[in-house]
């Protein structure tokens, strides 16, 4: 297991969050849902991130600064250098017959590599405001809902649902298809499992979710009350 | 002069080619009964550092024996066995039943977690009552959270231990930014990586002083330059781990490094270099001028 050195190829606003784009390299793009160790400059550890976009030669990353190690990474620049580990952790399975992918702000991130790799079925995506929503314009084909309302309340019946959000809108998703994939997040130091920082409960145990998922399977459920640090969809759970 | 992991830094069975490109594997501590550590949030990264209250996640002995060791024993890399209890029969007790099992090299007594409510008893009494349950190499891991270190490894040594693994993680706090509420789920964890060195040199410096024992110096190494310091504080092997969790490959590094390290210290054997810093320890000719010649590059 190595890190690679990438080179930053480009930066750009989408809303409130940054697309931070890599020369890909010899560094598999994985499946859509699995994850990568991106070094934040000046910080000890580096922050979990899920694949957004696998075009040809590139890798890009949807992050939203929110902490310092997310800030940090909004910083880079073409030319600048980071250290990249991955992919990580399991990703959503493909085999599903009437794919709808369902996101929650920051949550939409690994939405676009897996609309591209299913031939972009429908989607329905939710944000707090017109600002964030605009990230909506990476994932085809999809209805844009805003808070108040909730993508629950978009979601049309007998799909295949591949979901990645804030905790609240995953466990509402589960409980209207308890069948769905659904793509969690906990703070993280290493991503190979060698930490135990991001064990979540998974039918009834303390598990890794960086081992275990991050998408978890339909017969893997998350289970009880402990609900993960960030429960409020951040996605740099260490911020 | 060997180059370890920090005992619950590297899962070997998770990531099996880092754990070959280490001299031996040190696992997570082992105790009586499985546990399934403490809630999340378990960690928490600080400035230059981070916490850490994972709580001893762990299988427990009888399925550690049964189904993790012979994995281990597998991998063909010497294994230490990291082991801890709530009471010195605890010890004991996880002592004989790893005595007679070939894959273990060596058993380190974690004396000094500091994420478990429970006290340990002295560590006196434990390091005497695991020499009594064992012929293994025995390492007792010490807290730097001690009014005197020094002391607390000359209790070790009188009572048997082969060596010192120096030193566990130290309390520390963070709080939320915006709620201002810890941020771990039991407020406190132990704070590790590059905050932690100075205060591991310390204890690395004191124990050395105080015992001439073998030291496994850790406590914030990511580089070959941060080995050399410990070595020359009195260390004889070193462990990684915070660095292992943003680099992977960072037991090749390091090494690549401290020999380079060594080389430019022009120390002929790197044994010689343990303990260099202490003042009554004559410095090789030449020394001073070759590292200040490094700090300055």
């Amino acid at each position: 297991m190595q890190r690679e050195l990438a080179e930053v190829t480009g930066a750009e606003q989408v809303g409130a969050y940054t697309l931070l784009r890599v020369q890909r390299g010899e560094i598999e793009p994985g499946v859509p849902g699995q994850f990568f160790m991106l070094e934040a400059p000046g910080r000890p550890l580096p922050r979990p991130m899920s694949l957004c976009l696998a075009p040809p030669d590139e890798l890009a990353f949807l992050i939203d600064p929110i902490g310092p190690g997310t800030r940090a990474l909004c910083t880079l620049r073409p030319g600048d250098r980071l250290a990249i580990l991955g992919p990580l952790g399991t990703g959503y399975r493909l085999d599903v017959e009437r794919p709808l992918l369902v996101g929650g702000g920051i949550g939409i991130a690994p939405l676009p590599y897996l609309s591209d790799t299913l031939g972009h079925p429908p989607a329905v995506l939710g944000f707090r405001s017109e600002l964030h929503a605009e990230a909506a314009r990476l994932v085809p084909n999809a209805e844009v809902v805003l808070e108040p309302t909730y993508v629950t309340e978009a979601i049309p019946p007998g799909h295949d649902l591949l979901a990645c959000g804030p905790e609240p809108m995953l466990a509402a998703v589960a409980k209207l298809e308890p069948t769905a994939q659904l793509a969690w997040e906990a703070p993280m130091a290493c991503g190979y499992g060698a930490c135990y920082g991001c064990a979540v409960e998974i039918d009834g145990e303390l598990r890794r979710l960086c081992v275990e998922g991050p998408v978890l399977s339909a017969g893997a459920e998350r289970t009880g009350d402990r609900v993960l640090a960030s429960a409020s969809g951040r996605q740099d759970g260490s911020a | 002069m060997k180059l370890l992991n920090a005992s619950g830094c590297l899962d070997a069975l998770t990531a099996p080619e880092i754990a070959r490109s280490l001299d031996a594997f040190v696992t997570k501590t082992v105790t009586p009964l499985p546990r399934e550590g403490n809630a999340p949030a378990r960690i928490a990264e600080v400035e230059h550092g981070m916490l850490n209250s994972i709580g001893l996640a762990n299988p427990g002995i009888d399925r550690f024996l049964a189904h993790t060791l012979p994995q281990l024993g597998e991998l063909g890399v010497p294994v230490w066995v990291s082991v801890g209890g709530f009471a010195v029969a605890d010890y004991a007790d996880l002592c004989d039943r790893l005595d007679d099992r070939p894959e273990v090299e060596a058993i380190e007594l974690n004396v000094s977690c500091p994420n478990v409510d429970d006290v340990p008893a002295s560590v006196g009494e434990i390091v005497t009552a695991a020499r009594a349950a064992t012929r293994k190499p025995l390492y007792t891991k010490l807290s730097p959270a001690t009014a005197d270190i020094g002391e607390v490894a000359r209790a070790a040594q009188k009572a048997g231990t082969d060596g010192l693994s120096l030193v566990n993680t130290i309390l520390g706090l963070a709080l939320d930014e915006r709620t201002l509420k810890p941020r771990l789920s039991r407020a406190a964890g132990g704070l590790s990586g590059p905050a932690l060195k100075p205060i591991a040199l310390a204890a690395v410096y004191g124990c050395y002083a105080a015992t001439g024992l073998p030291i496994v110096g850790m406590g914030g190494i990511s580089s070959g330059r941060d080995a050399l310091e410990f070595v020359a504080a009195g260390a004889a092997s070193m462990a990684l781990g915070t660095i292992l969790f943003s680099d992977p490959g960072a037991p090749d590094r390091v090494r690549a490094e401290l020999a380079s390290e060594f080389a430019n210290l022009a120390v002929g054997e790197a044994d010689n270099a343990i303990g260099l810093a202490h003042a009554t320890t004559p410095a090789p000719s030449g020394t001073a001028e070759r590292l200040a010649a490094m700090s300055v590059q």
